[in-house]
């Protein structure tokens, strides 16, 4: 059997499917420059998907078709040379409607695989964020803001081409960085961004992540029932009303707190989360109303809570809130848990003002998709700039 | 996926490669038949087909009426329309919006309009899943559509274009659905060698629809209501049409052979490792890459095991087929779909193989049906290996259940 390649790339649907697909066929089409075959997909990909959920894309290389062959007999592969994770807040583990239960950015690495990511954090934030592997693992960070693009226009800030140019020194087996620019003249005719791909392979780097580093926790998994213990006729038990809530600190009970769905586990969508001021909100019912999937807790005195186990941030509460940064949306990678913000308010207002006031002040600013014309134009020269510092 | 396809001789005119799917090939099949009219209406899987199309006609690669049409039922009886004013026409279809689009393909085969069609094989609702399951084609294996599956872009690009020339044949006239397995071959990018247009040209004559085009200076009527003293006259007219369509099926693959240089041997289905082979198994689309795999695998175990791989379900080359299994101890067909209160409750594929053997005066082995891989679910190398097994203690006389659900959880 000849050599097989396996690659993943790990991204947030829609914004960054366009980003996902060119690298997956680029990583096949530079391996082809030098006689391997490979084979370029996502996992179902769907026309469209759903904005800011986890999906993956694969390119699967061979040095023949056999074994090409071979490493599509299983469709999602088992293992993978590298995973690329194009937002960093991937990191914290992966639910998409694709499969079930939390999935660690790094499951499916080879012992000695290499996870890249592109940030602007340090590695040891980003192994803080990933799941123990038991087996080692690598880490390159792929310095730069996360790009994100709408579905129809592409943001091309090189970070394709950077990836592309890190695969190369990464697994100099699958292909070289000249067939990298090869590719890259082919399809986008443009010598600076093979410049980029040629500095991403000059700059990458590499830490090892060691078993005992990274999330304790077990990541949320389910069993799937057996035909026989389903309901007939394509039919589902409705999820039961919720009701009230403790408060931490008096113990009366009081408020509304839906019941969510027990077994999807919708936060790993989320690339920001909304940080709440409770001294200054009017109780003007806005977010609470307006937030797409009901992710508000209605606490005991009235006010509202965004229940981190649901948000998907979105950000619609932080555009209908008429006070001034009562809601913010801040950084998912600022977060390392999903406790909430009212409890935590509630055991210490002081504590929580200085938490608050830290977490948004100086918040680098997240924004999904296409949204007016000329923002590439604003965005790409800074992300290029943010992509050259050392 | 293994190339079946072997190339035979070196053509002086290099052919273009690219990185695509099933459905962007046949997309590509689409320009280089210089398709006159196509219409579209959106649901995955098959829809990357026209929004790839549309990308052509946009690009200015492709000259075609593109029409976006308020429902699969419309979608299809308009291409028919055309085709019966002389248009050479592509449409497509998955799922529920093939089944949306039936009174529109029951009629396109009677009325012997040589449609081609692109159905992305999916799940029937409900649920309403994306994933392959084949009983939306198998719907209309009865009405005189064509039926072939394909497991590659290759093949689907090759197949498209023998499809336009089947189908327009003068002798035949009948449409041909090619059947693409959702996602796993129309969202799969492969490498593909695409012929030159000069090729395409020697191998497609343009659609000549003769005395039957509907056009002022031609008076005809087409489709007028009739009665119990025609109906049998007018469907032994498309029993005949489907008889000549095995001769007519031989000719295009030999003369494709012939010009674009890749064999695909015996059209009708590809037999893989069954020179030597004690069971086969026998499967339509892109399972064959598992059973392939476990196939090798069980080999190297010194189980002699070979596959057939089914490509024309319409017409069913059913002698041929016999002849074929006779050879072998037992038979294991694996049916991506279903067929509920069939006999002995198998699925479609293990039913028309049975129908296949029993008038054959061959050895007639057993015939075990497997139900696997519905919905999208992947049928894995260990679920072909545990088929295997059951296959070869048919073949050593011992009894087992006529149909058997692989990969359900129980």
């Amino acid at each position: 059997m000849g050599q097989l390649f396996a690659i993943e790339i790990i991204y947030r649907g829609i914004f960054q499917k366009t980003l996902a697909k060119n690298i997956s066929r680029a990583i096949v089409l530079a391996a082809h420059e030098e006689g391997k075959r490979g084979i370029s997909f996502g996992r179902y990909g769907d026309s469209p998907e759903r904005n800011g959920i986890p999906a993956k894309s694969f390119a699967i290389v061979a040095t023949d078709d056999v074994t090409l062959e071979e490493g599509m007999a299983k469709y999602e592969p088992k293992e993978v040379d590298i995973t690329i994770a194009v937002d960093d807040t991937l990191c914290k583990g992966v639910e998409s409607w694709a499969w079930y239960g939390l999935q660690p950015v790094n499951r499916l690495l080879k012992p000695g695989g290499t996870l890249i990511v592109t940030s602007r954090e340090q590695p040891e934030a980003i192994i803080g964020m990933s799941h123990r592997k038991a087996t080692p693992y690598n880490l390159a960070i792929l310095k730069g803001t996360v790009s994100f693009s709408g579905l129809w226009v592409y943001k091309d800030d090189h970070t394709d081409v950077r990836l592309l140019g890190a695969i190369s020194r990464i697994l100099p087996d699958l292909f070289s960085v000249k067939s990298v620019q090869k590719v890259i003249m082919d399809q986008w005719k443009d010598p600076i961004k093979a410049a980029s791909a040629a500095k991403a392979y000059e700059r990458t780097t590499t830490t090892t992540v060691r078993p005992d580093q990274g999330n304790p926790e077990t990541p949320y998994t389910f069993e799937l029932p057996k035909w026989h213990e389903m309901r007939d006729g394509v039919t589902i038990p409705g999820i039961p009303a919720g009701g009230g809530f403790e408060d931490p600190t008096t113990h009366a009970v009081g408020g509304f707190r839906p019941d969510r769905n027990p077994t999807f586990k919708k936060f790993s969508t989320r690339t920001m989360r909304p940080v709440v001021n409770f001294d200054t909100c009017i109780k003007c019912t806005l977010c609470w109303l307006h937030c797409p999937d009901s992710c508000f807790d209605v606490t005991p005195e009235g006010l509202y809570d965004a229940n981190m186990q649901a948000c998907c941030g979105c950000g619609v509460c932080e555009a209908v809130c008429p006070v001034k940064e009562c809601v913010t949306m801040v950084n998912e990678t600022e977060f390392s848990d999903n406790s909430s913000q009212w409890e935590m308010w509630r055991g210490d207002k002081k504590e929580y003002g200085k938490w608050l006031q830290e977490k948004i002040a100086g918040h680098t600013e997240r924004t999904h998709g296409f949204r007016y014309r000329g923002q590439y134009e604003e965005q790409i020269p800074e992300m290029l700039e943010t992509a050259r510092e050392d | 996926m293994v190339p079946v396809a072997i190339e035979i001789e070196k053509h002086q005119k290099i052919d273009e490669t690219a990185l695509i799917t099933g459905s962007e090939a046949i997309a590509v099949a689409c320009k280089l038949a210089d398709v006159d009219v196509i219409t579209a209406y959106p649901i995955r899987p098959y829809d990357t087909v026209m929004q790839y199309v549309a990308k052509l006609v946009a690009d200015g690669e492709m000259d075609c009426e593109y029409i976006v049409a308020e429902g699969e039922h419309s979608q299809f009886e308009i291409v028919k329309h055309a085709s019966a004013c002389g248009a050479r026409v592509f449409c497509g279809s998955s799922g529920v919006g093939w089944m949306y689009a039936m009174e529109a393909l029951t009629v396109t085969p009677a009325l012997r309009i040589p449609m081609v069609a692109m159905v992305g094989n999916r799940a029937l609702d409900d649920p309403g899943a994306f994933g392959v399951e084949h009983n939306d084609a198998l719907a209309v294996r009865d009405l005189g559509w064509q039926l072939v599956w394909v497991d590659s872009p290759q093949e689907a690009l090759d197949t498209a274009l023998i499809a336009y020339r089947v189908a327009e044949d003068r002798r035949i006239f009948l449409p041909c659905a090619i059947s693409c397995d959702g996602a796993f071959l129309t969202h799969s990018q492969a490498l593909v060698k695409i012929p030159s247009q000069e090729k395409v040209n020697e191998f497609l004559p343009p659609y000549n629809r003769a005395e039957l085009l509907l056009h002022p200076d031609n008076p005809i009527t087409v489709a007028p209501q009739g009665n119990e003293d025609w109906v049998m006259e007018i469907r032994r007219q498309n029993y005949a049409a489907m008889e000549r369509t095995y001769g007519v099926i031989k000719e295009a693959y030999a003369d494709f052979e012939r010009i674009f240089g890749r064999s695909y041997g015996n059209p009708f289905f590809e037999e893989y490792m069954t020179e030597d082979a004690d069971v086969v198994l026998l499967g339509m689309g892109t399972l064959s890459t598992p059973v392939k795999v476990a196939i090798r695998k069980m080999r190297a175990e010194g189980k002699k095991v070979g596959f057939v791989r089914l490509r024309w379900f319409r017409p069913f080359a059913a002698e041929e087929l016999a002849k074929c299994l006779g050879r072998f101890s037992a038979v294991g067909v694996i049916d991506r779909d279903y067929s509920f209160g069939s006999p002995y409750l198998g699925g479609v594929v293990v039913g028309e193989v049975r129908q296949a053997l029993y008038p054959s005066p061959g050895k007639r082995p057993p015939v075990l049906g497997f139900i696997a891989g519905l919905g999208g679910r992947e049928v894995t190398v260990p679920d072909v290996e545990k088929i295997t097994a059951s296959v070869y203690q048919a073949a050593q006389g011992k009894p087992q259940p006529l149909t058997q659900w692989i990969g359900v959880r129980e």
